[in-house]
């Protein structure tokens, strides 16, 4: 029977379609709901700390400030980078859906092939993005009281590589300990350190600061410690942005399969591309879980 | 499908209103201008201007390139209903404890 927003009279025997959409397209929306609620509450959790501790969480523009190749500060500019690749396979995804609606085989494949590039360059950003964090940039020292301080040169912040002479890039590993940096501080006068409340403390203050609650020296990031300030900061950029990467991933898989399969011709024998469009719901889903990683992790 | 027959330009045109937004987010990230970094309703006024244009990004992504704008009324209410009353509703009630958390530490 196909009717269509019209019971007539025999509405609870099945046969009508109140929402007109087929049966995985459906489906597709419902799992894609459960998911934004997912996601809703990683992000809602993430605001709970930041709520918490408003006076010391890490400031964005601070961590996330390096772009592969360059040197110096580029605070946002690679994470816009990211999101304007994943906004552009979106729009390939558009394109391949809308050939697949004029059955235009070739078409399709071009603009799937062009999405599946697009998700592994961002997949490969998001490995760089991820390295970069974890070996840390300007290293930091914790507190008794799970509190970051960074090392400063008079108002403004310098990295724990250069007071102590080394080079944090250069494929070694480094490790200091507190005594060792309070040590260099008293040798170089010039150097001071930022609280985590980004308060700046004198030289002399800093050294009896440190001696009074330093416990280690902290380079790079992990799930207990992280150089950027509350450890918990460090644990939600790897959970949030590590299963959003994972969506990318699997989105990835799945086009490679859809690929292969309308190479094949399969969808063409079945006379409609509809597989194609129910994963450019779940891609451009993605997408749109980053708009708002984006906004709530590197912008707000 | 209500798109066979448009062609490809209105993908484009989302792209560009997309990027656009994008690109004054990140401008404006950058800059900071001064007027926008008083508090207001909890949080800094640029970080509601933020959240405001990720919302615009976000309604263009779903009634545009996931075609909701074309399903029926019925499908689109059953979709948005949840997002709209509980994401809210989750970020009132956590926020505020967290606001509480920080009072009581």
């Amino acid at each position: 029977m196909e009717q269509t927003g019209e019971n007539n009279g025999v509405a609870w025997q099945g046969g009508d379609r109140p929402y007109n959409a087929s049966y995985g397209k459906l489906m597709m929306w419902f799992f894609l709901i459960t998911d934004a609620l997912t996601f809703s509450g990683f992000l809602a959790a993430y605001g709970f700390s930041r709520f918490k501790y408003p006076d010391i969480w890490p400031n964005p523009e601070d961590v996330f400030s390096h772009f592969p190749f360059l040197h110096g500060e580029h605070p946002l500019l690679f994470v816009a980078l990211m999101t304007f690749i994943l906004i552009m396979s979106s729009v390939t995804m558009v394109l391949a859906v809308n050939y697949g609606h004029k059955m235009q085989k070739n078409k399709v494949i071009l603009w799937l092939s062009l999405t599946i590039f697009g998700g592994a360059i961002f997949l490969g950003s998001q490995a760089w993005e991820w390295g970069h964090f974890i070996h840390g940039d300007k290293g930091g020292i914790s507190t008794q009281t799970e509190h970051v301080v960074h090392i400063a040169e008079g108002e403004k912040l310098a990295s724990v590589y250069d007071l102590m002479g080394a080079d944090g890039h250069d494929g070694t590993h480094h490790h200091f300990t507190v005594d060792q940096v309070i040590t260099s501080l008293e040798a170089n006068p010039q150097y001071n350190i930022r609280k985590a409340n980004r308060m700046y403390l004198t030289n002399e203050d800093a050294i009896a600061y440190l001696r009074e609650n330093a416990t280690e020296v902290l380079l790079g990031a992990n799930l207990k410690n992280n150089e950027y300030g509350h450890p918990l900061f460090a644990d939600y950029f790897f959970f949030i942005t590590g299963f959003h990467g994972f969506h990318v991933f699997s989105g990835v898989v799945i086009l490679i399969v859809i690929l292969i399969n309308v190479i094949k011709g399969t969808y063409e024998r079945r006379g409609h591309y509809e597989m194609v469009e129910k994963v450019g719901l779940y891609w451009h889903f993605v997408d749109l879980v980053w708009v708002f990683v984006f906004t709530f992790f590197y912008l707000v | 499908m209500a798109n066979e027959t448009k062609g490809n330009w209105w993908i484009w045109r989302v792209f560009w209103i997309l990027l656009g937004i994008t690109a004054f987010e990140v401008g404006l990230g950058i800059v900071k201008p001064e007027f926008l970094m008083e508090q207001f309703l909890g949080t800094k006024i640029i970080n509601h201007v933020f959240i405001i244009l990720t919302l615009i990004k976000a309604a263009y992504i779903v009634m545009e390139f996931m075609h909701l704008g074309a399903e029926t009324k019925s499908l689109r209410w059953t979709i948005l209903l949840p997002a709209i009353i509980l994401i809210p509703y989750l970020l009132f009630i956590i926020l505020t404890e967290g606001g509480y958390a920080y009072m009581m530490m």
